[in-house]
């Protein structure tokens, strides 16, 4: 099998791999790139433990080829917080109890930051629905809910204050 | 799960893409959103020697809509459905059913002709084309022909498409009256175990016309014309309504699998097909 | 340091405060890690030159295995060896015990018991050789009939362990049938059915809790890591209870002890998946020790779900009594336990259906039986406790639908029947008929706490005004109210009677004092996202006056920390966290005598104050833990050694007991089985509460995995014993979406025999969320004639019911 060069910028850095292209992206990710933090949990795309961000849209990087995302812009969990610290989700997801064992969450919050800037000001339901990709056995789902709200308030306070 | 190992071609024209299929013929695949073939791949129950990545074919994207058509790219995923006002506006049925098909990230990739391409019973755009009458765009060797939905489908993954076409779009008359989409799932992200499209056009308080047709009840999607006609008169009331579930089950052939029994799933079909009439009337 | 006046010391409520100890909400050290991707856990280790290794698995759910070729897999490209039973046999490694005192086949050797079955495992340079070698190993089978039915294997001549003689004893005494495991007995049979034999009333029924998985989020796996230079083995892996995967380890390989490492990383979840020793741990050994090269294991989620512990899978035929008003006589439950292929349920050795016999529930029963026959059958292997005590789940579960269907024989409201049951308050310690000693308990005041909080009367009335609208035709839906009373039993456990391949269950802490007042802890348990690095830190701060922030709680590896059973059964906080408590209460005995000399006063002189000894009397004139810390590494004082350390192994006297009041509000539309939570409310009594916001979100989590299994999540298998359920497509893990919001709410008994009082709670709700939910389901059905049906209630089920019941026209 013919082996692909591919480039892709991840986390604002660009980075040429080769791979063969059955490579999947969450394996290119993990073991290449040693950004460990999206897990793999179902490998069927029903968990989400693998969600990161291309392009602008929530995926599930078990179930791409890394072939398929040559050129595209990836963010994953380890790429949310800014140089001044940890995003507010991060911050929220801890003061709301939104985690136990930790496995979902990175995918949990890199899901919850593209809701966020699909629809900064969600109800409880756009919350649930949005979520839905998204399992977790831990939790329950309340406290996530609840820190998902509480990140986007803040947001938007921040938002209002900047205006 | 691991994937076999396969050749990846990612052409950039639809020319590109079926010469690589024909070059190829069986052994070679195309894929849109992966999001059916790629867990396939991975369960080794598909094997591709050669994957033709679609994303790149230009002709596959994009939304038309005119006054009295609409034309929709294979490659338009499902939350592209979702998002498209103009395409909700023309066709609401299309986000009723877009909004009950996997998750959101799975939308983000799905597209509507991979959805409706491959003969998988239990996707849900299938239906729903038969329920509009659409008809799929193939591009070939020999040019483009169009296949009407209500014959595509042959038997679970056997369709009108030849290994040498591609679906390259999809294309219905602008839908009129009322609508609904009705699915009951086992959870997000599930298969329907019953699922109903409606489409009714109606003038004076009475049925002009009906179609009906529903999802994962049989092999194939089921366009039930008997169903349909069962309203065409009526008001909606009882005993048309009462009609169309009855032909309606004439024609499904559900079989059991963990989502239930035969009898169960012909049962809620009924329930599913009452509640889309209900409330597509409510809409015309 | 001492002379600041009286009025400057701060409250010892702000100190306290300060201090973030028992009862505080304290937020999660561990959280920074998780929420920025930086967990560790095992598929994360990459260690140089790792292998990978993954199974050949059977297809069939019993078969013959003729013959394994391994050639075509050894020539694809990456692959470097392919292990079969030959392999594994001289080693003696083949086969290994099993924590039930069975043993298990680690690879095929002859035959093959279930589907998803361990054949050969394939090792390679990375996991993609490894799947493509998997393809290339062609197995031979020869298919058998198939056991599915506990109930037909006991009847059939298909033997299905030929490696056992069928005239010897098992494990647990003499079996009656080569399919038969065991029969396991407790309380007085001949005096239970004399009683029930004469009751004014009797209502029986076989009460089916179905097969289902922990499944949680993260998989099973290892990496194994021979050193032959200095011969030590290290493996990392998921694992609930590192120390005994040591010492079982060392006891299978002839490794000592000492030359073994075990770490347990940052774990997904576990919920009693990753208690036992599977065969992919052993082979990654092997594997290491043949290759020299680290090796990982790391299952799918198929792999998961179809081989490694199930959970459940008990058929309880129960029988209960009582006078014509309502007080319980007696009690008899008569289980057919499916174990699967293997008995590999991971129990305290002494027993065998864990402890099921807490099956007389929150209730005093006068005389109880228990038998319960443990059966082979063609499928996966396990029966371990998913989020709950051993078997505790069955046996509430069991009482709390007899207790129903004894209301319906009854005709009396099932809260009533309830109350009119209860172990009373003032029958505190109360020993039940089937040998335990409940600690603590007040149930009446919670039962009467949760009804009023629910409106109990108003939503009965609002039930009886739907069943009339039904009737009536106006409505498709019906209104099912699903209570629970439940008495757990945690913290296994006392090494008297409690232990696991010998080793007692005791727990245990080790705490280090560092010189300017901070410290270190290590205990034998391990964490899956139950918060212990941040909830021992809080005992340890209330126990010895050290701030929680300035504690690290370290666990999961065996090379630094104490010796212990591990993390299973809500026993970390019953037993580690005493030791913790102990372990603190030690650093205090001698920080005491610290103080009492620094002050130049008598010991008795000194009290603990907060975060300080203070002079009797003399509030003025204390010494903080900080300045007795650094005087303990700094100053000779007489009769006293340097340092500032201590170590407890707790042995409990007696488990706990959490209880708890549940009310499962639902609807159901019994035209497609669909149901809405309307609403749930959750009273835990879980003794004294270390964190509230941790209790909170356990209870959360626990309804949740109670939710699945009650309404639609199984493991389930066609009639030759093919696995139906091995994605998460058709295993039901409920989304964000079809779950509820929950209320909570709590009273506080503490346990008299626990140090700080606390008893567990993490398996409280699974434990009675499941009957809360299941009751629901049945009450909507009452008043149309439903005694029993069997979960999970999924749509078609309830369907089903509605269907039978003739709702269905």
């Amino acid at each position: 099998m013919t082996k692909h060069q591919v480039t892709l910028t991840v986390n604002g850095s660009s980075e040429t791999i080769d791979v063969d292209p059955r490579e999947l992206l969450i394996h290119t990710l993990r073991e290449k790139l040693d950004l460990t933090g999206a897990h793999i949990g179902c490998e069927t795309s029903h968990c989400g433990a693998c969600t990161v961000d291309l392009n602008g849209k929530s995926v599930k990087a078990c179930t791409m080829f890394t072939v398929q995302a040559a050129g595209a812009d990836v963010t994953t969990i380890e790429g949310i917080a800014s140089p001044d610290g940890m995003h507010v989700l991060q911050e929220s997801f801890r003061e709301h109890h939104g985690l136990q064992c930790g496995y979902c969450t990175p995918g949990m919050i890199t899901r919850a930051y593209r809701l966020l800037q699909d629809n900064p000001a969600p109800s409880e339901e756009d919350i649930r629905f949005g979520m839905a990709g998204n399992l977790c056995r831990c939790t329950g789902y309340q406290n996530i809910v609840k820190s998902i709200q509480a990140a986007a308030a803040q947001m938007n306070a921040a938002q209002e204050a900047a205006e | 799960m691991i994937p076999a190992a396969f050749e990846y071609h990612r052409p950039d024209s639809l020319a590109g893409a079926l010469s690589v299929l024909e070059e190829h013929g069986d052994d070679a695949r195309v894929m849109a959103g992966g999001h059916s073939l790629i867990p396939m791949m991975k369960l080794r129950m598909a094997e591709v020697p050669h994957l033709i990545d679609l994303q790149d074919v230009t002709e596959l994207h994009g939304v038309t809509i005119t006054d009295d058509t609409i034309t929709i790219g294979a490659m338009t995923t499902q939350a592209e459905l979702l998002t498209n006002n103009a395409l909700t506006r023309a066709a609401p049925i299309l986000k009723e059913a877009a909004l009950q098909i996997a998750d959101p990230q799975v939308r983000n990739c799905g597209t509507i002709g991979g959805n409706v391409a491959n003969g998988d019973p239990g996707n849900d755009m299938p239906g729903l084309m038969q329920c509009l009458d659409a008809s799929f765009v193939l591009a070939g060797p020999g040019g483009l022909r169009s296949s009407p939905a209500r014959e595509y489908y042959e038997a679970a993954y056997m369709t009108a498409r030849e290994d040498e076409e591609i679906l390259t779009a999809i294309r219905f008359a602008r839908p009129v009256g009322g609508y609904a989409y009705e699915k009951q799932k086992r959870k997000i992200g599930d298969y329907a175990t019953a699922a109903a499209a409606v489409q009714i056009a109606a003038e004076g308080g009475r049925v002009t016309r009906a179609s009906i047709a529903m999802t994962n009840l049989s092999d194939t999607p089921i366009w039930s014309k008997a169903a349909g006609d069962a309203l065409v008169g009526s008001d909606c009331g009882t005993d048309a309504v009462e009609a169309a579930i009855a032909a309606m089950q004439a024609d499904i052939d559900p079989t059991e699998d963990n989502r239930g029994p035969v009898e169960f799933k012909r049962h809620v079909a009924g329930v599913m097909l009452r509640r889309a009439i209900a409330s597509a009337w409510a809409r015309t | 340091m001492n002379d600041l006046s009286p009025g400057s010391v701060p409250s010892p409520d702000d100190r306290a405060a300060k201090l973030k100890g028992l009862g505080t909400s304290r937020k999660r050290v561990e959280d920074a890690r998780f929420t920025q991707g930086k967990g560790n856990y095992v598929d994360d280790v990459k260690l140089p030159g790792m292998l990978f290794g993954d199974f050949v698995r059977s297809p069939y759910a019993h078969a013959r295995v003729k013959s394994i070729n391994t050639e075509a897999a050894l020539a694809v490209p990456g692959v470097l060896a392919v292990l079969t039973a030959k392999d594994l046999e001289p080693l003696s490694l083949h086969w290994m015990p099993t924590l039930a005192g069975d043993k298990q086949m680690v690879l095929a050797d002859g035959k093959v018991l279930f589907q998803g079955q361990e054949v050969a495992f394939v090792v390679a340079e990375d996991r993609y050789a490894a799947a493509d070698g998997i393809e290339a190993v062609d197995v031979e089978y020869e298919e058998l009939p198939v056991l599915t039915d506990p109930f037909k294997a006991l009847q059939s001549d298909v033997v299905l362990r030929e490696d056992l003689d069928p005239e010897a004893d098992g494990a647990h005494g003499p079996r009656k049938h080569a399919n038969h495991i065991f029969l396991w007995e407790e309380g007085d049979k001949t005096a239970t059915e004399q009683v029930l034999s004469e009751a004014d009333v009797v209502a029986e029924e076989m009460v089916y809790y179905h097969r289902t998985h922990p499944c949680p989020l993260e998989t099973c796996g290892c990496v194994a890591s021979m050193d032959k230079i200095n011969g030590k083995l290290t493996v990392h892996g998921t694992f609930q209870a590192p120390h005994v995967v040591r010492t079982v380890a060392s006891l299978l390989s002839g490794i000592e002890e000492h030359n073994i490492r075990v770490i347990s990383p940052d774990i997904g979840g576990g919920f009693g998946n990753k208690v036992g020793v599977y065969p992919g741990y052993v082979c990654a050994i092997v594997a290491t020790i043949v290759t020299g090269k680290p090796v990982k294991w790391i299952e799918d989620r198929m792999d998961n779900l179809m081989a490694t512990a199930f959970a459940r899978d008990y058929w309880m035929k129960g029988k209960i009594s009582a006078t014509k008003d309502g007080k319980i006589t007696a009690l008899s439950a008569e289980v057919t336990a499916d174990h699967g292929a293997f008995d590999a349920c991971a129990d305290p050795t002494k027993f065998p259906a864990g402890f099921f016999h807490i099956c007389t529930g929150s209730y005093d029963i006068p005389v109880a039986y228990v038998g319960v026959d443990g059966v082979y059958t063609n499928k996966a292997p396990g029966g371990v406790a998913y989020r709950c005590s051993f078997r505790v789940t069955e046996a509430a579960y069991f009482i709390e639908r007899m207790i129903e269907v004894l209301a319906i024989e009854l005709g009396m409201d099932a809260a009533e029947l309830r109350a009119k049951n209860f172990i009373k308050a003032d029958q505190f310690p109360y020993t039940s008929a089937l040998g335990w000693e409940y600690d603590s308990g007040d149930y009446h005041t919670a039962w009467n706490k949760a009804l009023e909080a629910v409106d109990y009367e108003g939503l009965r009335k609002e039930q009886a005004e739907q069943v009339e609208a039904f009737k009536r035709g106006e409505t498709r839906k019906l209104m099912g109210v699903g209570l629970t009373f439940f008495t757990e039993i945690v913290g296994a456990g006392p090494v008297k009677n409690c232990d696991i391949l010998g080793m007692g269950m005791f727990d245990s802490c080790e705490i280090r004092i560092h010189p300017t007042g901070s410290a270190v802890a290590r205990l034998g348990t391990i964490s899956q996202g139950q918060g212990h690095a941040t909830t021992f830190a809080q005992i340890l701060a209330t126990e010895t006056g050290i701030p929680a922030d300035s504690i690290t709680i370290e666990e999961g590896d065996t090379d630094t920390a104490p010796y212990g059973l591990g993390t299973y059964g809500s026993r970390s906080t019953p037993v580690a966290g005493a030791a913790t408590a102990m372990a603190g209460r030690k650093i205090r005995a001698k920080a005491q005598m610290i103080a009492a000399y620094l002050l130049e006063v008598h010991d008795d002189d000194v009290e603990f104050d907060v975060d300080r000894f203070v002079v009797k009397g003399a509030p003025e004139r204390f010494k903080t833990m900080k300045d007795i810390a650094f005087a303990a590494y700094n100053q000779a004082i007489p009769g006293v050694e340097p340092g500032l350390e201590a170590v407890s192994y707790y042995d409990p006297p007696n488990m706990t007991y959490p209880f708890g009041a549940y009310v499962c509000v639902m609807e159901i539309d019994v035209d497609t089985g669909q149901y809405d939570i309307r609403k749930f409310y959750a009273l835990d009594d879980c003794g004294t509460r270390i964190n509230p916001m941790i209790i909170e979100g356990q209870v959360h989590g626990g309804l949740t995995e109670a939710l699945a299994i009650a309404m639609g999540q199984e493991i389930a298998y066609d009639e030759i014993g093919n696995c139906k359920t091995g994605t998460l497509m058709d295993f039901f893990l409920p989304t964000a979406w079809e779950t509820p919001n929950y209320i909570t709410d709590h009273t506080e008994t503490p346990s008299p025999h626990h140090p700080i009082g606390a008893k567990g709670v993490g398996e409280s709700p699974n434990v009675g969320g499941v009957p809360a939910f299941s009751n629901a389901v049945h009450d909507a059905f009452r008043a149309f004639g439903l005694r029993q049906t069997h979960m999970p209630h999924d749509h078609w089920r309830i369907w089903k019911t509605a269907h039978d019941l003739g709702l269905h026209g």
